[in-house]
């Protein structure tokens, strides 16, 4: 095998978008093969390709879109279930694959288990590597804790676990301070030392690393422009620098107009400093992200600001805004504090920050007219200045798209626009240039040079880039929180004997680290070697069902349960409160009928009458209104549903057996309140005039033919709480459980750690029913609080068998956390997959599953929707084993019907769900 | 402040609104089919029940009956044996089942007043009770006409009574729930459009980037207010005469006017709370799961589904801090019960205070929630 990978006639859409317009090339095996480029080119699309976890797009013709990998089709997926294992991918982004929560054993652990090792396999393989790259004084820590360069070994780590022949890593040095980028390296190269036969692919934006690495594919717009040692593209092009060959290697049109950036001196002055910082400390909880930070920038000044990610540079620029309070010490801005309420020192500021913050749904041009008038430019000025700056960034073609549809490096040049358009004395600018290719940083720079020498603008920018440092007037190091250094770049450099800033970097952090940790990792490495089980990652993967990669996921899913309290509670209380409310809150006992008489009698008669209808539990009497009028105008506001009118002469007729008419006036508004006010008020004056007749010993003549016994069957009280409450047990366990099912799968996606998926042998089937088991079991938790509360605090007996409930409730959560594991195949956002969990399950559980209305009575469409969802099935098990009191060879057709369910769920997402990315 | 910031940011917020399909669909989809589907589908009265009659008498009194059980309160009686009774009812297959015993006519005729029994499957709580009424009075109905024709059931009482009822005669319920179904759309619609878009904004650090210009979180807030507010009450103004009035053929009463005004004050309440949710939580999952108990609760308990004076009294005193509370009861008395500004501006003067309290709470909250963000 001398190749490893091999491409032919490549071409990967998305949209509109080409990411990759026919590659083709060849990847020699077993040694360190770079792809180098800016963000955007291509290059991760690739990787992923051959990687496997992304879908190759069926070919325009035959023989195009072949990749072959490790001597096979990595289309086929015969090929790729075989070679999985063989191969590691890291994918793009600091800890990307990482689960945050999970602490560096739980995540290495996880990964063990996706390849089937064993425990001691797993224990021995995670003491050498972390031993190997320092990280073993770490291992209870949470990922999300780790520093980026930290994040990045544990990611390699995980990539490692299992041996992998083809290791592919997607920039992983991105955004990592200089230090853990050489220590990183010097990892891979002592691996490498030890297994010559692995093949390293690596995408990197960074051309210094580049020029290490044994081979290169240089990228452009989805189109490797050359390829050949470093050596080789140096000599072609007849440049010094690999960032100089690979701009020369662009096409012509790409090169037009680029000049090297020169930065004339600035000019020494002696007024007031711009920006003014002493002693600025920022505080989380207790985690310092700037701890005791002083500096002062002049007028005019270009100062920089290096780190890794997550040193506090962002937090400290944002204090220079006025976003963040500080928590001791002081910024000024011109000698004044960034407060909050001063909007005259704002509009002297402009601020770019790390991430795109503009509006990427509405267009350029009303983007900057948008800022236009928020700085309040007046019609004039502002017409101009939006002219200028599109002008002067080259946006006048994009004027009218919107962003969101733009590539990076133009929403760049946006976001720059946007901070100069008001003509601010200073420049605030977090990484302005991450993701942005060689020219047109190089462009941005002289843009900035410009503003500071010839406009006298100040500019505080952070940045990754070496050669961006080495133009700044003075530049100031950082790491975790500190600032290690401030001085000129050449200064510091020599200060450090070095002939480089990046080595007089790497000076300082090492100087930094040996006093917070004495871990540098510079030998451990060599302790690095082949665990002794290397037959056991040769054995091929047992296709099938494998119980231990379903535990993998079953477990982490679980622990990151565990550390996020915010979802237990909520899943856990939410149904015990909604219980409360709906037990007592939803009740079709129609009581406390508020009515009032109006008495145009006064007779003996009509006063027994009016007491008789005041001893009612159902009635509530107010105040007699003066008139019918005034009655109706109380009804108007709902403060009277019942008018009753006596009239005159009523107790004379009565006796008489005239049958006199009392007039009945019923607010209607709420059909179901009116009805059953009506029936209720017929049958209580019907009971009364019966009595008012035996004590007047008259001749009773009511009577009806027939004697109607009415028996309410289950539920005798006839309490809506009988009803009402196992109906809410349906509707909690539809809910909650699909839509946290739903969640859990699509957060993977919306998170990035879906990779795993892709990239390890793990089945779908493992995977899904992995996610499912602890929401399940979450869910069966909550039917047992919410059957407790049932029992006791609204007192309702389970009248038929607890077992065939707690059977029935089982079954349902399975099946509605199937219905989950569907809506998470078509979702792609956690906010999407809840509000299609909730919207989806709402409808058929609340109207068609016999909560408020029987099923028995539904008919059409809602017959069909109620009965192709559970929810109506458990509804029958639910108010069986409650009210009823069946027993469970009664009910056995719901059981029957909720394991279809399960299947049918269980089998279309299965079928939704695609082991490779599209 | 600044009104022209809140101008510019609120028209940016119609911009951005209008770039989202899928959320234009889901208004519309909300202010009409949803309307439409729950004002003719949800019913809480006796409507299509199912009923069977176990008829050892089969006789023409006992015929007459079981044919007097007619749609659309009942569907068409099933004619079931009595040993079929019980599983009947535990199946859940009948809400009703009418038993006429043997010579049951024949005792009718003779004034002996024989038993009919009607078993009701009391679970279904809503239309047992209802329904059961019903069928007696149409037992009794059809008895009375076969002992001597003509006569109507009032003769037998001692009184008569004239019942009236006002406001809705026919007791529709589509006249009732599609006005119901608008208000809760719009209280759905005013706490998820602003919270979920603020969510957004704050994930993709727009609003942050505001707060460096001179704007104010007040400005901000207001547009977001003013904004939202004025799509979803152009929408629901438009599903009460075009969907309400015109597709379910309901007559709207009462004065439209005033109940814009209101609107407008609930709408700011909802919009409020809405903006208060997206500053009190972290995430957009976060904000979803705290908005699905709060949005349930304010909408099935406001009075809009059952009678607020059947509940409990802790739990009325608890839903008078909803706004939609105050909502409903203004809506039912603006458009059933033709209720003036003088019967109402209690309710509108409480609405408004809510919505304060919400304002205030989120602006107090504002930047703190903003910036320590991600």
């Amino acid at each position: 095998m001398t190749d490893v990978a091999q491409v032919q006639n490549l071409t990967h859409r998305y949209g509109d978008t080409i990411a990759a317009d026919d590659i083709s090339l060849t990847v020699p095996a077993g040694v360190m093969a770079g792809f180098i480029g800016p963000d955007g080119v291509g290059k991760s699309t690739l990787l992923a390709i051959i990687s496997g976890t992304r879908k190759i797009q069926p070919g325009q013709h035959s023989g195009a879109n072949q990749v072959t990998v490790l001597d096979g089709d990595i289309g086929d997926n015969a090929h790729r279930r075989r070679n999985q294992p063989r191969i590691a991918y890291m994918p793009q982004g600091l800890g990307k694959n990482l689960y945050p929560t999970l602490s560096v054993a739980e995540n290495l652990n996880f990964f063990g288990n996706l390849f089937g090792q064993d425990a001691e396999e797993r224990r021995q393989r995670i003491l050498q590597l972390t031993r190997a790259t320092g990280l073993d004084p770490f291992l209870e820590r949470p990922a999300g804790k780790l520093s980026g360069g930290m994040k990045q070994k544990l990611g390699l780590c995980c990539a490692l676990i299992h041996d992998p022949d083809l290791l592919i890593l997607d920039e992983p040095t991105t955004g990592v301070d200089p230090l853990s980028r050489q220590q990183f390296w010097q990892l891979i190269s002592d691996i490498r030392r030890q297994r010559p036969q692995m093949s390293v692919l690596v995408a990197t934006a960074y051309m210094e690393e580049a020029q290490q690495f044994d081979w290169l594919a240089a990228m452009d717009d989805g189109k490797v422009i050359a390829t050949g040692t470093p050596q080789s593209l140096l000599q072609r092009t007849a440049k010094d620098t690999l960032e100089e060959a690979f701009i020369a290697l662009l096409p012509p049109e790409k090169r037009d107009g680029h000049t090297g950036v020169e930065v004339p001196p600035i000019n020494e002055s002696d007024a007031e400093p711009a920006i003014q910082a002493s002693h600025l400390t920022r505080k989380f909880g207790d985690f310092t992200a700037v701890d005791d930070v002083s500096f002062e920038i002049q007028r005019g000044e270009i100062f920089g600001f290096l780190g890794s990610n997550g040193c506090g540079k962002t937090t400290t620029m944002k204090m220079l805004t006025g976003l963040l309070p500080f928590t001791s010490g002081e910024a000024r801005l011109f000698g004044q504090l960034p407060e909050a309420d001063d909007l005259e020192t704002r509009k002297r500021v402009g601020y770019m920050s790390q991430s795109f913050s503009l509006y990427a749904e509405i267009s350029v041009r009303r983007n900057l007219e948008l800022h236009a008038r928020l700085y309040a430019l007046g019609e004039e000025k502002s017409a101009r200045r939006i002219e200028t700056v599109m002008e002067e960034f080259g946006l006048q073609e994009v004027a009218e798209q919107q962003p969101a549809s733009l590539p990076l490096g133009i929403r760049q040049r946006l976001q720059l626009a946007v901070a100069v358009l008001h003509d601010p004395d200073i420049l605030i600018l977090d990484e302005p240039t991450s993701g942005v290719d060689p020219v047109a940083r190089d462009q941005f720079w002289t843009h900035l040079v410009d503003l500071s020498r010839n406009k006298g603008v100040t500019i505080f920018i952070s940045t990754h880039f070496m050669n961006e440092a080495e133009r700044c007037d003075r530049i100031s190091l950082m790491h975790a929180g500190k600032v290690l250094a401030v001085g000129q770049p050449t200064t510091l450099a020599r200060q450090r004997g070095s002939d480089s800033l990046e080595e007089a970097f790497v000076d300082y952090l090492k100087e930094a680290a040996g006093i917070e940790e004495n871990t540098a990792p510079d030998d451990a490495a060599g302790e690095l070697d082949n665990p002794g089980t290397e037959a056991a990652a040769a054995q091929p993967q047992r296709r099938g069902f494998n119980f231990r990669r379903w535990w993998a996921y079953a477990w982490r899913e679980s622990l990151e349960i565990q550390r996020d309290p915010i979802r237990l509670i909520f899943a856990l209380f939410g149904p015990l409160i909604l219980m409360i409310t709906f037990g007592y809150g939803i009740t079709f006992d129609v009581e406390n009928i508020r009515y009032a008489i109006i008495d145009h009698d006064q007779s003996r008669e009509s006063r027994l009458l009016t007491e008789g209808l005041s001893g009612s539990r159902y009635f509530e009497q107010q105040a007699s209104p003066a008139s019918r009028d005034d009655a109706i105008e109380k009804m108007r506001t709902g403060k009277l549903t019942l008018l009753i009118e006596i009239p005159p002469d009523f107790g004379k007729h009565f006796i008489l057996g005239w049958e006199p008419e009392l007039g009945i006036t019923i607010d209607g508004a709420m059909p179901f309140k009116a009805e059953t006010t009506s029936g209720y008020i017929q049958g209580l004056l019907l009971q009364e005039l019966q009595q008012i007749s035996a004590e007047n010993a008259l001749a009773s003549n009511v009577s009806y033919p027939v004697n109607v016994e009415n028996r309410f069957e289950y539920n005798q009280a006839f309490k809506s709480v009988y009803s009402i409450v196992p109906g809410v047990i349906m509707l909690m366990l539809a809910l909650i459980p699909a839509m946290m099912t739903a969640v859990g799968i699509v957060r993977e996606k919306e998170t990035g750690s879906i990779a795993n998926f892709y990239s390890t042998p793990v089945s779908r089937l493992e995977f899904l029913l992995g996610k499912q088991a602890p929401y399940v079991a979450i869910s069966f938790l909550s039917y047992i609080t919410l059957l407790i509360m049932a029992t006791t605090l609204f007192g309702l007996p389970v009248r038929g068998n607890i077992f065939a409930l707690s059977l029935g409730a089982l079954m349902y959560v399975t099946a509605t956390t199937g219905f989950g594991m569907v809506i998470s195949t078509f979702t792609k956002t956690q906010v999407a997959a809840i509000f299609a969990s909730v919207i989806l399950s709402v409808l058929p559980a609340v109207n068609f599953s016999g909560l408020l209305s029987p099923v028995s009575s539904l008919s059409g469409p809602g017959y069909v929707i109620g009965t192709a969802f559970p929810s109506s099935w458990f509804q029958q098990i639910s108010i069986g084993s409650f009210t009823k009191g069946l027993p469970l060879h009664e009910l056995w057709p719901n059981y029957v019907a909720l394991g279809i369910f399960i299947l049918i769920f269980t089998g279309c997402a299965w079928l939704g769900l695609k082991k490779q990315e599209a | 402040m600044n009104l022209k910031n809140v101008r510019e940011l609120g028209l940016k917020e119609l911009f951005s609104l209008r770039s989202d399909p899928v959320l234009m669909l889901l208004i519309v989809y909300i202010f009409s089919i949803a309307v439409y589907s729950v004002a003719n589908g949800v019913d809480y009265d006796v409507d299509n029940a199912a009923v069977a009659v176990v008829d050892e008498d089969q006789s023409a009194l006992s015929r007459n009956i079981t044919a007097a059980l007619l749609p659309p309160q009942f569907k068409t009686p099933q004619e079931i044996a009595a040993s079929d009774i019980e599983a009947g009812l535990d199946q859940g297959d009948y809400l009703f089942i009418v038993s006429f015993p043997p010579r049951f006519e024949k005792d009718v005729l003779a004034g002996h007043q024989p038993e009919v029994q009607v078993l009701v499957d009391a679970t279904a709580i809503a239309q047992a009770g209802n329904g059961a009424n019903y069928i007696e009075q149409i037992i009794q109905r059809e008895a009375i006409n076969a002992l001597s024709p003509g006569t109507q059931l009032d003769d037998l009482l001692p009184v008569k009574t004239r019942i009236r009822k006002l406001f809705n005669p026919n007791s529709s319920s589509v006249w009732f729930n599609s006005l119901m179904q608008v208000i809760n759309s719009i209280t759905i619609l005013g706490v998820i459009l602003t919270g979920a878009a603020l969510i957004r904004e704050r994930e993709h650090g727009t609003v942050e980037h505001l707060l460096v210009m001179p704007v104010t979180p007040a400005e901000i807030m207001l547009a977001k207010i003013w904004a939202n507010s004025l799509v979803i009450l152009v929408a629901s103004v438009l599903s009460l005469q075009l969907v309400v009035n015109w597709w379910l053929d309901v007559p709207v009463q009462g004065s439209l006017l005033l109940y814009i005004f209101a609107c407008v004050l609930y709408l700011f309440s909802v919009t409020s709370l809405g903006i208060m949710l997206g500053i009190l939580t972290n995430s957009m999952a976060q904000f979803a799961l705290l908005l699905i108990p709060i949005v349930i609760i304010m909408y099935l308990l406001s009075g809009g589904t059952t009678p607020q004076e059947s509940m409990p009294v802790f739990l009325q005193r608890i839903m008078m801090f909803s706004p939609s509370t105050h909502f409903v009861t203004l809506a039912q008395n603006i458009l059933y019960r033709g209720a003036g500004l003088q019967n109402v501006w209690q309710e509108l003067v409480i609405l408004a205070g809510i919505g304060a309290v919400f304002y205030s709470i989120a602006l107090a909250k504002f930047r703190k929630a903003i910036v320590t963000m991600g």
